[in-house]
């Protein structure tokens, strides 16, 4: 941002107040009004000045005024200057639209992740901490944070327009986004991505709220049991404490510690084990057999929702020792809670 | 304006003109004889009809959106009607009018006589195609009358094949046959024009609009069947299910967007580029001078096709498209704005020391560019990688789109049928109604579609039945703009259609314009020339012409 700040803050207020300009709601809105304005500009630049050729040259060659055309072939510097100068325009345009598009698509080390699942036509919010949410999403302002998010049936698109973020929600693969809100307040969610019948009523609202407003609201909402402790008692549901039982002779990969980890894979490769691959190695367990593993598992295809491989997913995450996995063969029932990563953030 | 007599209109003495004796209107009689022609005019003429048919079918439907969006609740319709409206609209104006309309009527009519040939290449190939279109046309229309589709024009999977009981299949049925019509359109251009140049016709000489119908054509040729693989995956995948798309399958859905826009962004180009030939010629016969920088004009429509091909993925920059590709296509769509740049400037410097006049294809014509400039700049935005995010699938891409293709596109189909009426029916229409209508037609689109800018950057969404309160305000606007859009296209049908029987007797040349197609009677005769005329001038040469005038006309029967 260029602009002085006091202008800066008038301008915005004042567009803010006339309706023709949505809130700035998010760390990330500034950076992208102010390209806003500048590709507004140039638009403006460029349209007057298509205007003013052509008023000038209707008033001034017009038959009265000039009865006989004079014949002009063309001319290589004038077209080397309107090809070149919005070449330079347009670079301009792109280096500054593909820093910002990295700034918002690249999430903080330090994010607090909550899931998103979107189906025909709801978005089902799901935090860490076990709170469930339908059409709507409480997050603190001031923390940096990531969105998770899935379809379990169609396109979807995931839209803030306050925050002047949007994400598509993808069948088939995981796909993140991230903000850090500024202002308290509610915003809209819409789903940008047509999706069938009740598309435009597919819209939720975000709630921004204090630290304090938001640690109030996590206590008051908790179903009791976060999404790991979720997938815990999956995990042992489904069996899979039977062969990724963390002992030396069991038949599958130790799960502790893996997340975030390198594996080496049977047909040679090495994948870095985040979210997706979890889900993946779930669903087509075959695709991808640890070295040293025989390809025994069964996929899980259609037999967990979307919901449910997050909770998997989240119980791998925050597996830092095969503890849990020895209680589980111990006890399919568990109330404890599950031990946290360092990494993770409380609610 | 209208007042001082700026008109270089040239029209024969009304008293004791008439229409020539012999020409191809009424060189047969009966519907069999228009049914069975090879001729490519009589054909030209049949598309003009089913086109403007299926334009206002279309823009019916357009019509029926903006009410409902007049006010925030769902109160005119139930939402799968309206998605179903929009699902019409998108097909009917992209496949039925907007990619056929410049090359397949005024495209077909011109091109061989632009390029002093008999005919096209392959005549019946081309009354085929016109066939398929109807084919295509009847099949949107049983998918409508059966009950409609609600897709999205788009036939985003998996919404398409799993999750929607419509007629999908009837209206991919219709998209993959009237595609059939436009690639054997492209054919058939490309092969006249390399082949049928009559003497002394070289590549540079040919008109711009020759030139744009040619890339178009390129693109028509390889592009199109991309679309039509496309939708057969997606009958399969909905009929028997073989998973090409479907992520449970290991499919990718993705896969289809990637195959979906790489027809579907040169469908863009085929749509704009014919109509930025007519602006070529528009603005040359009106300004009286050759095209300002002729080969750059050109070589711009070619430009625009070969990188029209890789742009595709700027349809997808929020879909999970890796960050580096997405720069690439970014960059790339960056560079593809430049040739239209260069062509508006191109124009704009046309005017330059020219002796002009503003008949009403040249009032066209400068709408055209207004409107084109604001779509194109506008395009910057969504090519921009991080505007994008917050832009698209907003109603911001809605007007975008809509200012390239409707400001653009059909402005320049406008201007055209204006400045070749007079040789296609013989006739002229009422001047200052004519004017009217471009100038209602351009306020009218400015009215609908400006405030649709704003109302993406709010962030409302695009194929909204219900929208929140507060963009009520902004869709009125719009709402009214579309009224008055509404009857800035109805004037030209009534007076057009009126012309038919009453209008002036045109004369062959009443623009006073170089090319060839004004070197013969109005309407020219079956066979357009008597004798192969030869090509001894530049395209756009009025010194040749003011030679020309004392002379008699050699084609004449």
């Amino acid at each position: 941002m260029h602009i002085s700040p006091v202008l800066w803050q008038f301008l915005v207020k004042w567009l803010t107040a006339s309706a023709l300009f949505p809130r700035e709601a998010s760390t990330i809105a500034p950076y992208m009004d102010a390209l806003y304005f500048f590709l507004l500009a140039m638009t403006i630049l460029g349209l007057v000045l298509v205007g003013a050729l052509l008023t000038f040259f209707s008033i001034r060659y017009r038959k009265e005024r000039n009865p006989v055309a004079t014949h002009i072939e063309g001319s290589t510097l004038l077209e080397a200057t309107w090809t070149i100068i919005p070449l330079a325009i347009f670079l301009v345009c792109f280096v500054w639209g593909a820093l910002l598009y990295f700034r918002i698509y690249s999430p903080p080390v330090n994010a607090m992740n909550i899931y998103v699942v979107g189906k025909q036509w709801m978005w089902k919010a799901e935090h860490p901490g076990g709170q469930h949410e339908i059409n709507a999403l409480h997050v603190p302002i001031g923390k940096p944070v990531q969105l998770t998010m899935i379809s379990q049936d169609v396109f979807h698109s995931f839209s803030i327009p306050d925050f002047r973020v949007k994400r598509e929600v993808i069948p088939g693969r995981y796909s993140t986004v991230w903000f850090e809100a500024t202002t308290p307040g509610t915003y809209h969610i819409f789903c940008t991505q047509y999706c069938g019948t009740q598309h435009s009523g597919m819209i939720g609202e975000v709630t921004a709220l204090t630290p304090d407003d938001y640690q109030k609201w996590t206590q008051e909402s908790t179903s009791g049991m976060s999404l790991a402790q979720n997938g815990e008692r999956l995990f042992a549901s489904m069996g899979c404490n039977a062969c990724h039982s963390g002992s030396a002779a069991a038949r599958g990969p130790n799960l502790a510690g893996v997340y975030g980890s390198k594996l080496q894979l049977a047909n040679g490769s090495q994948v870095l084990v985040n979210d997706a691959y979890l889900r993946d190695a779930i669903l087509n367990p075959s695709q991808h057999v640890t070295a040293g593993f025989a390809p025994i598992m069964p996929t899980y295809q259609g037999q967990i929702s979307e919901d449910g491989l997050i909770d998997l997913v989240e119980f791998v995450k925050n597996m830092p020792t095969n503890y849990r996995v020895q209680q589980t063969l111990v006890t399919s029932q568990s109330d404890q809670t599950a031990p946290t990563a360092s990494g993770m953030v409380k609610p | 304006m209208s007042t001082s007599t700026t008109t270089i209109l040239n029209l024969p003495d009304q008293a004791t003109a008439t229409l020539p004796k012999r020409n191809y209107l009424n060189a047969e009689h009966g519907l069999l004889s228009w049914l069975f022609t090879g001729d490519h005019k009589r054909i030209a003429m049949l598309y003009l009809f089913s086109i403007t048919f299926f334009f206002f079918i279309g823009g019916a439907f357009a019509g029926l959106i903006r009410l409902e969006l007049l006010t925030p609740q769902p109160d005119l319709v139930a939402s799968d009607t309206y998605n179903k409206f929009f699902t019409m609209h998108g097909i009917i104006m992209i496949f039925l009018f907007l990619v056929p309309s410049v090359p397949a009527t005024l495209g077909n009519f011109l091109i061989p006589i632009m390029l002093g040939a008999k005919d096209l290449a392959f005549p019946k190939i081309n009354l085929l195609s016109w066939y398929l279109y109807m084919a295509g046309g009847t099949f949107t229309l049983a998918a409508l009358v059966l009950g409609g589709v609600d897709t999205g024009w788009t036939f985003t999977t998996p919404l398409s094949t799993h999750y929607l009981n419509t007629h999908v299949i009837t209206a991919a049925t219709a998209i993959f046959i009237a595609g059939f019509s436009s690639i054997f359109t492209g054919l058939n251009f490309i092969v006249t024009i390399h082949r049928m140049r009559a003497p002394g016709m070289t590549w540079f000489r040919m008109p711009l609009f020759v030139w744009s119908n040619y890339a178009a054509s390129i693109l028509m040729v390889l592009g199109t069947p991309v679309l039509a693989i496309a939708i057969v995956l997606v009958a399969l995948e909905r009929t028997i299910g073989i998973g090409v798309f479907d992520p449970t399958k290991g499919g990718d859905p993705l896969l289809f967007q990637h195959l979906f826009w790489f027809y579907s962004h040169p469908a863009v180009y085929i749509m704009i580029l014919p109509g930025m030939g007519v602006i070529s010629e528009v603005i040359s016969t009106f300004s009286r001078k050759r095209v300002f920088g002729y080969t750059a004009v050109a070589f711009s429509s070619v430009a625009i096709a070969l990188f029209g091909f890789f742009v595709w993925a700027h349809h997808m920059f929020i879909m999970g498209v890796s960050n580096y590709s997405a720069l690439v296509f970014s960059l790339l769509t960056m560079l593809v704005a430049v040739p239209s740049a260069i062509k508006i400037f191109n124009w704009a410097f046309t005017l330059q020391k020219g002796s002009l006049t503003f008949e009403t294809p040249m009032l066209y014509a400068f709408g055209f560019m207004g409107l084109f400039t604001i779509g194109g700049l506008t395009g910057v935005f969504l090519g921009s990688l991080g505007m994008d995010i917050h832009l698209t699938e907003t109603y911001f891409i809605v007007a975008h789109f809509h200012f390239v293709m409707v400001g653009g596109m059909l402005m320049a189909f406008l201007a055209g049928v204006h400045f070749w009426w007079p040789k296609m029916t013989g006739r002229m229409y009422p001047e200052s109604l004519s004017k009217l209508a471009a100038v209602t037609t351009f306020i009218g689109f400015n009215l609908t579609f400006l405030p649709q800018f704003i109302l993406g950057y709010l962030g409302m969404p695009r194929r909204y039945h219900s929208y929140p309160q507060e963009f009520q305000v902004l869709n009125v606007l719009s709402t009214a703009g579309a009224t008055v859009l509404g009857v800035g296209y109805l004037l030209p049908m009534i007076y057009l259609g009126w012309s038919l029987k009453y209008g002036a007797i045109a004369g062959n040349n009443p623009w006073q314009a170089t090319g060839l197609e004004w070197q013969i009677q109005s309407p020219p005769l079956t066979e357009n020339f008597l004798v192969t005329p030869i090509m001894d001038h530049e395209a756009y040469d009025y010194e040749w012409l003011a030679h020309k005038t004392e002379q008699e006309v050699t084609t004449v029967g």
